[in-house]
């Protein structure tokens, strides 16, 4: 058990940047996940952690020692590779095994016929033995000991994966997509199970996935990595309620955040599609602005109905819906011309909201926006207030 | 393996109708082109061979009496075949480990380096595309006791000239060596295959692991992994061993004393100097009877312990 504290780690290939000064501290027994769109560095970034790449600039620590030096299996690190990486030509047993096999027997012990002679082999084998039948108790793959990898299923070849992680009783497991080889259903399955395994070890876990869905369920805290560089990090709640750029709102959550084209108005207020938000905004007049709306933040009503008080409406027309059982996903056409479509995800069955014309009616409350400057950032909440004009009359963007 | 594919004969349920007799004929109709071509090809000159080895057919002659199997029975008493066959042995054990050891271990070496591996490869390969014919000759010089520049640098270095042609026994292990140099590059590029074969995960996987030097990596991964191409390069390298000939015609024609005949040339001269060709063919049987021992052996015994 450890930490792992990541200091200005950088890594460039010539004249490429993939990582620009990464700075991360990772608790003991933390369970951080990296998660990013492929090729945003999250794997270079834990491939560098394990030792298989080296760091153009910046150091890694482990339980606040540097282990830039070390070897991979001097890190105290374990591994699960996107493809599990299991040997082939080694039975279940064999491959739980090897690293056991490796730090506590010598090469004369391990060569072919020569190990044979071995005396002290022939007592630490039974140790390890009972080790790896432990842990495949654990993981309940005792059966499948005497299999070999392509006998297995892709579900037991992850348990396999993880057993050989497990028995090194490592620092910190160092995950590198270790469930998108598996189907959608095995995929909850597993992360469940991961996230026991994660409460019961109480190790670091460092997960990389880019799976939002696996980031925001299982992890203590979510790195969002965009172009080498961290967007956000933070608990998955704060990435989800307080996304700090435009690309970790788009990231997080589905069906993906609502964007609207706004700008501060005259009035320092939200201008949205020429209406005034009762949303003040610290920024210059005629600034472009972005606005994020949860599509589970709209609320859709028959078009004509009264908005409520403080929402603000906007009416279009329901282009197609997407029934998910308990909800509907409705993706409505706004009748502000050019004002482009917005999802939203509703209880009601959408036939009951719409009239003969497919017109309906969506609100949403002013504080439920998130708004983003033109370079994609948050606009922090110090620079916004509410506004002064509290018994805020709903408007509605009659265009029809 | 192929002509007994192609001889089975698919037990279908009769076909019920006139659409599945018309594909079954549409089938025949496509596949036997190739099948006559299999008989003609590969079949009846094994069936000919075959009936040659029980006659005493000579080239050329008029009458030829059958003879059983009194070939097979002369060849086991015949000194020069025996010889032979003995002489073929040490010279597949010494061809063997030597050809499919160094082609490994250059291919290894080969495949870390980045930007001089075509360079290498190249020049590994140079030897193969190579005529052994012309090659031996070269050799020839090369070894010769008094001209060869090979014997120059032993007698410079202060040691006596070899006589690696013309002592019987060093005349064995040269023609290996020169085996050797011909068949690694081949072997080279075929363990190159193998090992960009094996994924970059698992070395990774194995450094993490504990894996530490190159001695465990290649234990741990590249050799169990090279397991199907080591048996091919083991199978193709014995057959090539096996049937040497062209050195052998070329410097030694079986000398000096009867110390470098081998098989393939004892045919040869049993068929096309003395045209005792049905006698020719009896080696010949006995010799592809070898082969296919080889082969099936290292197929059935090595094939379970290399696939996984």
């Amino acid at each position: 058990m450890a930490s792992v504290e990541l200091k200005g780690v950088g890594k460039s290939f010539g004249n490429v940047e993939v990582l620009s000064k990464i700075d991360l501290d990772i608790a003991d027994g933390e369970f951080l996940t990296l998660v990013g769109a492929s090729g945003c560095g999250k794997s270079t970034l834990l491939r560098i952690i394990a030792g298989l790449e080296v760091q153009s600039t910046g150091s890694v620590l482990i339980d606040g020692a540097s282990v830039d030096h070390l070897r991979p299996h001097e890190r105290r690190v374990a591994m699960v590779f996107q493809s599990y990486a299991l040997y082939p030509h080694m039975r279940v047993f064999g491959n739980i095994a090897l690293p056991l096999v490796m730090s506590r027997l010598n090469l004369f012990e391990r060569l072919p016929l020569l190990r044979a002679l071995s005396l002290r082999r022939r007592r630490i084998m039974p140790e390890i033995a009972s080790e790896v039948q432990a842990i495949a108790e654990q993981l309940q793959i005792a059966a499948l000991l005497d299999r070999r990898p392509a006998q297995l299923s892709g579900g037991q070849r992850q348990r396999v994966a993880l057993g050989r992680a497990m028995v090194r009783r490592p620092a910190a497991f160092l995950m590198d997509e270790p469930l998108s080889n598996l189907d959608a259903k095995l995929r909850v399955h597993m992360r469940s199970e991961l996230a026991d395994l994660h409460a019961r070890l109480g190790a670091t876990f460092i997960y990389v996935t880019h799976d939002q869905v696996e980031a925001m369920t299982m992890s203590n805290r979510v790195a969002m990595m965009d172009n080498g560089a961290i967007l956000q990090l933070g608990r998955p709640s704060e990435l989800y309620a307080r996304p700090a750029s435009v690309k970790v709102a788009q990231f997080i959550g589905t069906p993906a955040i609502n964007l609207l084209p706004a700008r501060v108005g005259p009035q320092q207020t939200v201008e949205l599609f020429g209406l005034d938000l009762p949303i003040r905004v610290r920024r210059p007049a005629g600034a472009q602005l972005t606005l994020g709306i949860r599509p589970e933040s709209i609320a859709a009503t028959p078009a004509g109905s009264p908005p409520r008080s403080g929402q603000i409406a906007l009416v279009g027309r329901l282009h197609r819906s997407e029934n998910l059982g308990a909800e509907h996903i409705l993706h409505v056409d706004l009748a502000t011309p050019s004002s482009g479509s917005v999802t939203c995800k509703v209880a009601v069955d959408p036939d009951r909201l719409v009239d003969a014309a497919r017109n309906i009616a969506i609100a949403f409350s002013p504080s439920s926006c998130h708004v983003f400057d033109a370079d994609g950032w948050r606009v922090a909440e110090d620079d916004m207030q509410p506004s002064i004009d509290t018994d805020f009359r709903a408007i509605s963007a009659v265009g029809s | 393996m192929s002509v007994s594919a192609a001889l089975a004969v698919p037990t279908v349920a009769p076909p019920r109708n006139r659409q599945q007799w018309l594909e079954r004929l549409a089938g025949i109709g496509f596949s036997s082109p190739a099948f006559l071509l299999l008989v003609v090809i590969n079949i009846a000159p094994l069936l000919v061979l075959l009936y040659l080895s029980f006659t005493n057919y000579e080239l050329g002659a008029l009458h030829t009496k059958f003879l059983g199997l009194d070939n097979f029975r002369k060849a086991v008493a015949d000194p020069v075949f025996r010889r032979s066959l003995g002489n073929t042995l040490v010279y597949v054990a010494i061809v063997l480990p030597l050809g499919v050891g160094l082609g490994l271990l250059i291919a290894v070496l080969l495949h870390s380096r980045k930007r001089t591996r075509s360079f290498y490869e190249v020049v590994y390969f140079l030897p193969v595309t190579s005529t052994l014919i012309a090659m031996a000759t070269v050799w020839q010089f090369l070894l010769h006791p008094s001209l060869g520049p090979v014997n120059g640098v032993l007698r410079a270095l202060g040691f006596h000239e070899i006589g690696f042609l013309s002592e019987p026994a060093w005349v064995l292990p040269t023609l290996a060596a020169i085996e050797v140099w011909h068949l690694v590059g081949f072997n080279m590029v075929l363990f190159l295959a193998g090992l960009s074969a094996i994924p970059r995960d698992l070395y990774e996987a194995a450094e993490i692991d504990g894996c530490r030097g190159a001695i465990d990596r290649f234990l741990t991964i590249t050799w169990p992994l090279l397991g199907p191409t080591t048996m091919f390069v083991v199978v193709t390298t014995s057959i090539t061993a096996f049937k040497v000939f062209d050195t052998v015609a070329v410097i030694t024609r079986g000398g000096p004393m009867g110390s470098s005949e081998v098989l393939l040339y004892a045919i040869y001269l049993e068929g096309y100097q003395y045209f005792h060709m049905g006698y020719a063919a009896a080696l010949t049987l006995v010799f592809l009877l070898f082969v296919l021992a080889f082969s099936v052996v290292q197929t059935f015994v090595l094939d379970r312990r290399v696939h996984y």
